[in-house]
């Protein structure tokens, strides 16, 4: 396994291979070596992590999505890279603003990312650039928001049924624009 | 749908088309692969039957697709040239309610992911948590996760056996597995009180110890075990149908299946022996001696294979946990993360003050952030808990290895028959409670 001077040094070599404004920081920390890297350099470092470093990390094993909200930069994305042959794991994250959450994807370099990056698009509102098909994945195809944002509220959303539906005239085309990916649901049911 | 919320702009052009217009068929001259044969020459009045193209919707509610996994398939004739998983049906958002909940709370809602191996989900979601926490499991707890973990997989498994040959025509399987799965359920129900979903895994350690005259019991169930993975494999392995169906379908490369993520027994079928009990042993799994279970061609039939021979490796571990289980608690004896014994309550007035702090606050996390994968039935089962100091986490993810898995269902089943399609889905063994979530 990768210990604190190992991640230092693989953060070297990343600031020597890519670019020194690459790394942003290297944290070990439980025994988990996570490197912070700038969202301009996701491609860059994951390709380099891949295929140019001393020791590669070949398979990339998860990708998700965090919101670190209330603290900023919020949104991020983890990559968590693996070597089967050493047995050694390394997180990637990017953090980035609410109003510039996109990367660039890394399906090229690993096809398996298609579907959690999709999954991160729908659930955070993070978009990767070059995403052959940047759908959602879970949520229904039509649904305003991002779920799994902190400040979308838990239960905010009403559900319809018959007997309500006329009460919330044309609840369907949502409602003004408000911050955090909750447009479309006030959160509250105005009978 | 271009008022619908400011949510829309900016996005790329790929999104701007409405999603209906893009279910289409694809034409002949996308095509990469032409099926083998359909050059022959035909009479006149048969051209242009088996080169039509259309597009057709199996599932959310086909049976053969173990749940309500929806598939988007461009036939034509029987052979499936386009394949597009579409997904959400069950999705129940347990990640968002997970962070309303206190950390012993998360137990039982990670654990009905996937709802057919519920203790890989509860170890995984515990082990980040103790990581966090930095807190020791005992010995004897650590091997009574262990057993139970393999009495799960040996279930799991037990399940894909019948349900994949019920696929395949063979309903007996069906009946014969399921009839076993209940001796496993017993078991559980007999050590936790619950059947399925149990949460017998908490975090520090398993809630209660075995009762007595546990362990005899699992021994005569392995015993038992072991003569009907003989018949059962007895009534497979000699089926002419069974066989032509399986062998050589659904390959894919090695190279493919790590390209796309694949672990599990579809990448061990492939011959390649990555199995994290192995290579990065948690919970005592150093402790047992196992065998990797390989294939070689990487085919439906080494699928089947590999998992039948993992079942017999589980039966191994599980003995051997049993005849080594320790002495001693079965839960940490840190009162700032267990609930104190019962008795306790009675007497100590610390006791009480723990338990009412547990019962009604829970206990806090020191703030940071880990991802703790294991090996579950289907693969590579990572946690990742995100702790803001709070005694609720500010993030629970589940790389659930079917919703990794399910991108490598299109290379199997390209190019093959529509019939050829349903084995692969059944050699998938996709839990589609998990892959939603």
């Amino acid at each position: 396994m990768i210990d604190a001077t190992g991640l230092e040094l693989i953060a070297q070599q990343v600031r020597d291979g890519v670019d020194d404004a690459a790394v942003v920081s290297a944290t070990y920390a439980f025994g988990d070596a996570m490197l912070e890297i700038a969202p301009t350099a996701v491609h860059p470092v994951l390709e380099f992590l891949a295929r140019d470093a001393d020791e590669p990390f070949d398979f990339l094993s998860s990708v998700h999505g965090v919101d670190y909200f209330p603290d900023e930069p919020r949104l991020s994305v983890h990559y968590q890279l693996l070597s089967m042959g050493r047995q050694e794991r390394i997180g990637v994250k990017v953090r980035m603003r609410l109003e510039e959450a996109s990367v660039s994807t890394v399906t090229d370099l690993f096809p398996t990312a298609s579907f959690q990056e999709r999954e991160i698009f729908d659930f955070f509102g993070v978009r990767f650039d070059g995403h052959p098909d940047l759908r959602r994945t879970h949520m229904p195809e039509d649904y305003v928001g991002h779920p799994l944002r902190r400040d979308f509220p838990i239960g905010g959303e009403p559900v319809m049924f018959t007997f309500n539906e006329v009460k919330m005239p044309r609840w369907y085309q949502g409602r003004t624009h408000s911050n955090g990916g909750m447009e479309g649901h006030s959160g509250e049911y105005k009978g | 749908m271009s008022t619908r919320g400011s949510d829309r702009e900016g996005t790329s052009a790929a999104l701007e088309v409405p999603y209906r217009e893009r279910e289409r068929s694809i034409t002949l001259e996308q095509m990469e692969r032409p099926v083998e044969g359909t050059e022959r020459p035909r009479p006149a009045e048969d051209a242009g039957v088996d080169t039509e193209l259309f597009t057709i919707n199996m599932g959310p509610h086909h049976p053969a697709t173990h749940g309500v996994l929806r598939l988007m398939l461009t036939l034509q004739g029987e052979v499936v040239r386009e394949l597009v998983p579409i997904i959400g049906y069950v999705h129940t958002g347990i990640e968002k309610s997970c962070e309303d909940q206190s950390y012993w709370k998360v137990i039982p809602f990670v654990e009905r992911m996937d709802y057919l191996s519920y203790y890989f989900n509860a170890q995984a979601y515990c082990m980040a948590v103790e990581k966090l926490l930095d807190e020791e499991v005992p010995k004897r707890a650590q091997y009574l996760r262990v057993i139970h973990m393999e009495l799960n997989r040996i279930a799991s498994h037990l399940f894909w056996l019948g349900t994949s040959a019920l696929d395949l025509g063979a309903i007996s399987m069906l009946w014969y597995s399921l009839r076993d799965r209940d001796m496993f359920l017993d078991l559980f129900e007999s050590s936790s009180g619950q059947r399925l979903h149990t949460r017998y895994f908490q975090v520090g350690g398993v809630i209660e110890d075995i009762p007595p005259g546990w362990d005899d019991r699992c021994r005569r169930v392995m015993h038992q075990m072991s003569s009907r993975i003989d018949q059962y494999e007895s009534l497979l392995d000699r089926n002419e149908i069974f066989l032509q169906r399986m062998k050589n379908v659904g390959i894919v490369s090695q190279e493919e299946m790590l390209a796309l993520g694949v672990t599990g027994p579809l990448l061990r079928a492939t011959g390649h022996p990555w199995d994290l009990r192995k290579a990065m042993p948690y919970s005592s799994y150093e402790d047992f001696e196992f065998r990797i279970p390989v294939g070689t061609v990487g085919d439906n039939y080494d699928r089947y294979r590999v998992r039948m021979a993992e079942m017999r490796e589980s039966m191994r571990i599980v003995e051997q946990a049993l005849d080594g289980l320790p002495e001693g608690p079965w839960v940490t004896a840190n009162r700032k993360v267990a609930l104190p014994p019962r008795h306790e309550l009675a007497t100590s007035m610390e006791a009480l003050i723990h338990h009412f702090k547990l019962v009604t606050e829970g206990f806090r996390v020191p703030p940071g952030e880990v991802y703790m994968p294991i090996e579950s039935p289907r693969g590579e089962l990572g946690c990742y808990v995100l702790a803001d100091g709070s005694s609720k986490p500010a993030r629970v993810h589940m790389r659930d290895p079917s919703f990794v898995n399910l991108q490598s269902l299109e290379p199997m089943a390209k190019d093959a028959l529509l019939a050829d399609l349903i084995v692969c889905i059944a050699m998938l063994d996709p839990i589609l409670g998990g892959i939603d979530r």
